[in-house]
């Protein structure tokens, strides 16, 4: 437990050392302000309801949402790409560097190594998707009075989301250089956003074939299927065709996920973790 | 005890024998000499005595426990041919982030005497991307130093010094011997390995092809006595052997100008087991 402590302790301290914490706040601001222009100017150029082809629709839920939800995708792949820099060169790229070698001699267990980098990164990338999402909240509500109705549900999503992608990055990083295990992670985390648009796409052109497939691989990369189950949740207080509209979802269909979800993203976790603890005990460096 | 034990260690990488059922023992104190060409495979058992890379076949213990474990790596200090300490961190935080791992609760005294004990003691604070290559070597043999080991393990420890900082580096070695402490040298610098080392072992394609002490590997062999009629040469006489050659190179009437005895470097004794197994 001692190394644990030891290794994640270690990396605050390099984020701390390298400018992280002074960068991704000025970075996240700009980010910030953005949205909040892109709120008020939406906001402000919608009515009440408005009578649409299938029926009335709840403009203000409606543009909430569709916001809400454009910063969820944007928070998960900041968390995500946060998470991935911070443990794609946890074994291998370590190794390669001779980073590792003296910690790993000291008698400590390699397990306790890996979790601290898994801990660390966890808690920074947890940290920052939490602040993002709710300061989105609140500029969405603060802009346009629109409140999502399960506050919390859509952040521990993100959050189990991220973890996936850390866990999945470990486990590249025990078998693949930094610079591979960085791209590979960077197309996983495309491949579930394609997923999740093909289960869109599947639903909008009534083609079971390519939702299966959206299906498929989005609980295959779970982190996907955990957005798109947040996304569902934020969209929950929605009624008639305003949530038939706002469940179509930006980049990403908004799909319940439901206790299954959780069960299988918990196993999925400890899977991918089990593994790149064995992995990396076993390894040669 | 044995401050280290090999016995009939075997590592394959696939295809690839990096040691062939290599047995050896660095006895509490003494400082043993690792030397061998690229290749040769003293890295590899560096790295099974710490636990780094896992042997194919036979077995290794550290200090009674078996390398790689808990104990044994409580036991040892290891620095890396290759290292590189993250360089926002100041040389007092590198061997701090040591002693939270060893579990040393020695705290600034211990960190200021091993600094000072390597001549890094007034840049404590500074960060390692601002030392030059030889301040980091030297504050990577302090870094082994943490937790005070009773094996140190260094692989090629002065490679990357000019002759000033190999200089240091033997320096610091005589110190961690008059200490107590045992050390496994891996080094490809010869004349330092003859300077500083009780033991030397020569290792090529995975296997020992000489071992012993300097001393000993370079022991005098051939007499060579210069007479009135040239030089004459008994390769296989030594030392001993000089009264009775004169004596009788006397008694055949020669005059006698010169006597000497053939002493090889440690450089010729090396090569001449390398390129002897080498063919």
């Amino acid at each position: 437990m001692n190394a644990t402590r030891v290794v994640a302790t270690f990396t605050f301290k390099e984020c701390a050392r390298r400018r992280v914490f002074i960068v991704v706040p000025i970075t996240t601001v700009a980010f910030l302000s953005l949205y909040a222009l892109g709120n008020h100017y939406a906001f402000r150029s919608i009515g009440g309801s408005v009578a649409g082809p299938m029926g009335q629709v709840d403009a203000r839920t409606l543009a909430g949402a569709t916001l809400v939800g454009l910063s969820m995708f944007v928070t998960l792949f900041l968390g995500s790409a946060l998470g991935i820099f911070l443990s794609f060169s946890a074994v291998r790229g370590d190794a390669e560097q001779g980073v590792l070698q003296p910690l790993v001699v000291r008698p400590v267990a390699r397990t306790g190594l890996l979790l601290g980098r898994f801990l660390g990164a966890c808690t920074l990338s947890i940290g920052y998707v939490s602040f993002l999402y709710l300061a989105s909240v609140a500029i969405t509500g603060a802009t346009g009075g629109w409140w999502p109705q399960r506050l919390l549900s859509p952040l521990f999503h993100l959050a189990g989301g991220v973890t996936i992608v850390i866990a999945l990055t470990l486990l590249g990083s025990v078998f693949l250089s930094a610079l591979t295990n960085g791209i590979v992670m960077f197309m996983l985390y495309g491949a579930g956003l394609l997923a999740g648009l093909f289960g869109q796409l599947g639903g909008v052109l009534r083609s079971s074939a390519l939702e299966s497939t959206g299906k498929v691989v989005s609980w295959a990369l779970p982190f996907e299927a955990l957005y798109q189950s947040g996304l569902n949740s934020l969209t929950a207080s929605a009624t008639g065709v305003t949530r038939v509209i706002v469940q179509l979802g930006p980049l990403g269909g908004a799909q319940p996920g439901g206790p299954l979800l959780v069960l299988w993203s918990l196993a999925y976790l400890v899977l991918v973790g089990g593994l790149a603890l064995f992995a990396f005990a076993r390894r040669d460096l | 005890m044995a401050a280290f034990v090999a016995h009939e260690l075997v590592k394959r990488y696939g295809a690839t024998v990096a040691l062939g059922g290599v047995s050896l023992e660095v006895g509490e104190g003494e400082l043993v000499g690792l030397l061998g060409p690229n290749g040769a495979g003293k890295s590899t058992l560096v790295k099974i005595g710490c636990g780094l890379v896992r042997a194919s076949e036979g077995h290794a213990d550290v200090c009674g426990a078996p390398a790689g474990s808990k104990e044994a790596r409580a036991s040892l200090g290891y620095l890396a041919e290759l290292f590189r300490f993250p360089g926002w961190l100041t040389a007092g935080e590198v061997l701090k982030l040591h002693q939270d791992l060893v579990g040393s609760t020695r705290g600034t005294a211990e960190r200021k005497e091993l600094l000072s004990l390597v001549g890094l003691g007034e840049v404590g604070e500074r960060r390692v991307d601002a030392m030059s290559k030889g301040m980091q070597q030297r504050l990577g043999i302090a870094q082994a130093l943490v937790g005070s080991p009773r094996l140190l393990m260094l692989d090629e420890p002065t490679s990357a010094l000019d002759p000033a900082g190999r200089r240091a580096v033997r320096d610091i070695l005589e110190e961690v011997r008059a200490r107590g402490i045992s050390v496994l040298l891996n080094s490809h610098l010869l004349s330092e390995v003859e300077l500083v080392c009780d033991r030397v072992i020569i290792l090529l394609a995975g296997e020992i092809v000489a071992e012993g002490t300097p001393q000993d590997l370079t022991a005098a062999r051939g007499v060579e006595i210069e007479t009135d009629s040239g030089s004459r040469r008994w390769d296989e006489a030594g030392r001993d052997d000089i009264p009775a050659l004169v004596a009788q190179l006397v008694a055949e009437g020669a005059h006698i100008y010169g006597v000497r005895t053939s002493k090889p470097t440690l450089e010729e004794v090396y090569l001449e087991a390398v390129r002897g197994e080498m063919g």
